[in-house]
């Protein structure tokens, strides 16, 4: 498949080096100043995009991304806002992945055809949907896949070899190993139990395997490019916006890339 | 949709995936999927062996105080003057509400899988109280999740809960209700894999869980079937329960799903009315969508996003309801009415002076459903309403809207 999120990995493999994801919520704190975040990502470093879609019920999630997801529907950020804020971003960047990342219900609530057709027209690469495992799948992957967009699995320290199989089946894109029990960004990485999850994952699958969860600093992201394709940073870059916010800090955009950039320049130079 | 040409039996749900119809399922994160699924195979196996089902038998006579009553309320029938009215008095049981029967399976199941600690959501606290308790019994840590709005109505339950020995942690996130209460044990669970086990309270959650708390809270509808059988000679032309999640519900109806003469009413809270906006009426009001694990009937606004349930009753505050209700619902099987909180207020001092029983807030919805059916009805219509609480715990919450301080 030559999509870009293909060719980033492809291109970053060559490179011998890892992809930096970002994540941020879609409309946190409001709808511009999001806006103006993403478009700073890739300048900053970032090599693929994760955007968080606001749920009133983020169930997996900790106190920083929950925050946030409060923060932007309390500006009224929707789901057809965030594709919106895609098509925007896809005008002026038509090579970084974005990878929207959520939960099913707003998705259901938006007609899952209509959602896909929409996601893929905005210039969305692929989804993550957290609370959808493998035996959910008919409802949300396969159409997912059926429009060309990457249907994203995860798995975790508690998936053991058994279940491992019928993670990947249907996996594409990549697979994203969140690197510890618990939700988003409340507990510290152990890089030796990450580098052994990863070793015993690509035993059976040739996708990229992406880390995250937890991931703070730029010496973690460093740690973690030496053992994995690509570092998740989420929470602390949410956690960094909510700070912000509650400042009324108006160089919100400028302190995210600030914060990338260390983090891209962390992952540059774990491997040399 | 004719519900005489629906499948032979209603009660062989889920399927082997958890779906009733197309609710229910496993819709959770993938850290809590290989729990979930070791969960179901501990739950069967212990179905299937006789040493389970006898201590549970056995902690239901001597410990909870079953079975429950199934009583012939004379005064409510004469003044309703229709219907004749049985109540099944669940909130006899210890702690006062049905909610045990649900903890004490739980807890035995959580003892078989080696577990260590065990938390829970809450709304009302019954089911925190019951908890707490089966948890004291056991000597198991106890972490109690309950939004901090309802800590403030329902005191009484929190200092019980106290004193049990349980750990009440306030979730201010979201609404503050029992939806945040169920979202921030949903966290833990995830955090605290190895050593935990999550007592769901109602017969919601991802699979396996609306199945086996549907299973524990059949005894409801078992005993209730004998009961009437033993008193009248001939099963109730029909059921009254509350609900909520539904737990109560289902645990009365279920034994007498394929009773088809069997009438059955499940009563949602309408808070100020279907039509203010402020209600707890998930079938009524809502449409069918994915939250805490399953797909079913949620408030919800047209964007997806989960919109707050009202109502005067705590327990029945959840802008959700089991998975199996949305498909009873779908297919026709049970009516699900409402009733709005000055009903089910009207309902509780009916109750109070006519029978000398205090009834928790949310039979209180029942009784106040049964005011209006039970006078259209003949004589020899058998009735059973689920007194699945009791109303002590609501003393502060009635005082308040009645004008009195206490």
């Amino acid at each position: 498949m030559t999509d870009r999120l293909t060719r980033r990995f492809a291109a970053l493999k060559a490179e011998n080096r890892a992809a930096l994801i970002t994540f941020v919520t879609a409309g946190d704190p409001d709808t511009e100043t999001a806006a103006a975040i993403l478009a700073g990502l890739p300048g900053a470093g970032a090599d693929i995009i994760e955007i968080g879609v606001p749920f009133t019920d983020p169930m997996a999630d900790g106190p920083a991304i929950q925050e946030a997801n409060l923060r932007a529907l309390a500006h009224g950020q929707s789901l057809r806002k965030t594709l919106a804020m895609v098509s925007t971003f896809r005008s002026a960047d038509n090579i970084t992945p974005i990878i929207l990342m959520g939960y099913a219900n707003p998705i259901l609530a938006y007609g899952i055809d209509i959602f896909m057709s929409d996601a893929k027209a905005a210039g969305v690469d692929g989804l993550i949907v957290v609370d959808l495992p493998p035996e959910e799948d008919a409802e949300i992957g396969a159409p997912a896949r059926a429009k060309g967009l990457h249907f994203i699995r995860m798995a975790t320290p508690t998936t053991d070899a058994k279940r491992l199989p019928t993670v990947l089946d249907q996996a594409s894109g990549f697979l994203y190993y969140v690197s510890m029990t618990g939700i988003t960004g409340t507990r510290d990485v152990d890089i030796t139990s990450i580098a052994k999850a990863v070793t015993n994952i690509k035993e059976y699958t040739e996708l990229p395997v992406a880390v995250g969860f937890g991931i703070k600093t730029p010496e973690h992201a460093a740690s973690v490019a030496r053992v994995a394709d690509a570092v998740v940073v989420g929470s602390a870059i949410v956690s960094l916006v909510g700070i912000a916010a509650a400042e009324r800090a108006n160089d919100i955009p400028t302190r995210v890339t600030a914060f990338v950039n260390t983090l891209s320049t962390a992952i540059k130079g774990a491997r040399l | 949709m004719n519900i005489a040409t629906q499948a032979e039996s209603f009660r062989e749900g889920p399927d082997v995936r958890g779906h009733f119809g197309a609710f229910g399922g496993r819709y959770v994160a993938e850290t809590l999927m290989p729990l979930i699924l070791d969960l179901e195979t501990a739950y069967r196996v212990a179905q299937a062996d006789p040493a389970f089902v006898s201590e549970l038998d056995d902690l239901l006579k001597h410990y909870v105080g079953r079975p429950s009553p199934l009583y012939y309320a004379p005064r409510l029938t004469k003044h309703l003057g229709g219907a004749k009215i049985y109540l099944k008095r669940d909130e006899l049981n210890h702690t006062g509400a049905h909610k045990i029967n649900n903890c004490i399976g739980q807890i035995l199941l959580a003892l078989r899988m080696g577990k260590k600690r065990i938390i829970a959501e809450t709304g009302a606290g019954q089911h925190g109280v019951a908890t707490a308790t089966v948890a004291a019994r056991f000597g198991l840590p106890c972490v109690i999740y309950m939004g901090s709005r309802d800590i403030e109505r329902q005191a009484p339950n929190v200092f019980r809960m106290k004193l049990l020995g349980a750990e009440v942690r306030a979730v201010e996130s979201g609404s503050k209700t029992l939806k945040d209460a169920m979202n921030e044990a949903l966290r833990d669970w995830v955090t605290n894999v190895d050593e935990t086990f999550y007592i769901i309270g109602t017969a919601a959650g991802p699979h396996p869980y609306p199945e086996m708390v549907r299973n524990f809270q059949s005894i409801i509808g078992q005993e209730a079937r004998v009961q009437m059988m033993d008193a009248e000679g001939r099963l109730p032309n029909s059921l009254v329960a509350c609900i909520g999640g539904g737990s109560n519900a289902i645990g009365l109806f279920h034994p007498f799903l394929d009773d088809i003469n069997v009438k059955m009413y499940g009563v949602e809270a309408a808070g100020h009315g279907l039509n203010s906006g402020e209600h707890a009426a998930s079938l009524a009001g809502g449409v069918p969508g994915i939250l805490h694990g399953n797909k079913t009937y949620l408030l919800q606004s047209e964007d997806g996003q989960i919109t707050e349930a009202h109502s005067i009753s705590a327990g029945l505050d959840y802008p959700g309801i089991g998975p199996e209700h949305a498909w009873l619902h779908s297919i026709g099987r049970v009516n699900y009415v409402s009733a709005t909180d000055e009903e089910a207020l009207d309902a509780f001092q009916m109750c109070a002076k006519l029978e000398g029983i205090l009834p928790a807030l949310e039979p209180s919805h029942a009784l106040a459903f049964v005011k209006k059916l039970a006078p259209t009805l003949p004589d020899d219509h058998l009735m059973i309403v689920n007194l699945c609480g009791r109303g002590d715990k609501d003393i502060f919450t009635i005082g308040e809207r009645l004008g009195v301080t206490l």
